[in-house]
């Protein structure tokens, strides 16, 4: 037997149905974590064979791996793809498990400024191995 | 009505009655399984993944600084708290990149069935395994041979 409850919602349907939800958007935020995990299968395969290459390696032949241009553009696509998959997903985690509002916001905002910062960070990085 | 998403939890059925959304039950009421399990661990790896992530920005960082400082970071990643932690890393990744392969193909719809979704659960897990302690192997292998 269905429990039987009077509620007068001053709210329309639609309204209601709007904005439900912990990310209160619509599809993009899922829809990127997706593409770039599609992106990052081959990615990872390719980054796991180069560090294998580097077990060990002197100095030299670190700049020397970054140097080579395919290497370049990859280990910077890796690192772009890598820091926003990771701030999309720890974002999902926050806002399953933290309730306040404020450190809801303040957990994604610093989780997004973090990935931003060393993102460059490695970027900048991989660059001046391959270009000095 | 003490709570005001009480007011929101609300729906109507076919025949126009106003009835409760149903509600999760909380996590304490489920009894372990090998599917819970694995979608826990598929966001512990990634939250383990992120970290770890800091010490491949450290490297990059170390080998643009010039041979001392990565002399230092080789160091680090030698020593058993370094090995430590890249074998974390390794483990969690292989986790996440199978299981996320899992995941993908969840979207596309295949895979929901309850025999194929415990099919592929122990396929992560055995190819976590499988890869990870091949990856090691031939990482020590290549590295005595330095």
């Amino acid at each position: 037997m269905q429990e039987q409850i009077n509620i007068n919602v001053r709210r329309s349907l639609l309204g209601r149905a709007r904005g439900v939800g912990a990310a209160h958007s619509g599809v993009g935020h899922w829809r990127a974590e997706r593409v770039t995990s599609i992106a990052l299968v081959p990615l990872t395969l390719w980054f796991i064979f180069a560090m294998l290459q580097l077990v060990g390696a002197p100095h030299e032949a670190v700049v020397n791996w970054a140097g080579n241009p395919i290497n370049t553009v990859l280990m910077l696509t890796l690192i772009v793809i890598t820091f926003h998959h990771m701030q999309l997903g720890l974002q999902v985690v926050y806002e399953d498990y933290i309730p306040q509002k404020w450190a809801l916001t303040l957990a994604t905002l610093g989780t997004q400024g973090l990935c931003l910062l060393l993102g460059l960070l490695s970027s900048v990085a991989v660059l001046k191995l391959a270009l000095s | 009505m003490k709570d005001v998403r009480s007011a929101l939890m609300v729906a109507h059925t076919s025949d126009g009655r106003t009835v409760r959304r149903p509600l999760s039950p909380h996590l304490q009421v489920y009894t372990p399984q090998m599917t819970s399990i694995l979608s826990i661990m598929n966001r512990v790896t990634g939250i383990a993944i992120s970290a770890g992530t800091a010490l491949l920005v450290w490297w990059l960082v170390a080998a643009a600084s010039g041979p001392s400082a990565y002399a230092t970071v080789q160091w680090f990643i030698g020593s058993p708290v370094g090995l430590f932690v890249l074998f974390g890393w390794t483990a969690s990744l292989f986790f996440h990149f199978y299981n996320g392969i899992r995941h993908l193909a969840w979207d596309a719809g295949w895979g929901y069935e309850l025999p194929k979704a415990y099919a592929t659960g122990w396929i992560v897990v055995g190819a976590t395994g499988v890869t990870t302690v091949l990856v090691w192997a031939v990482g020590v292998f290549l590295a005595r041979g330095v």
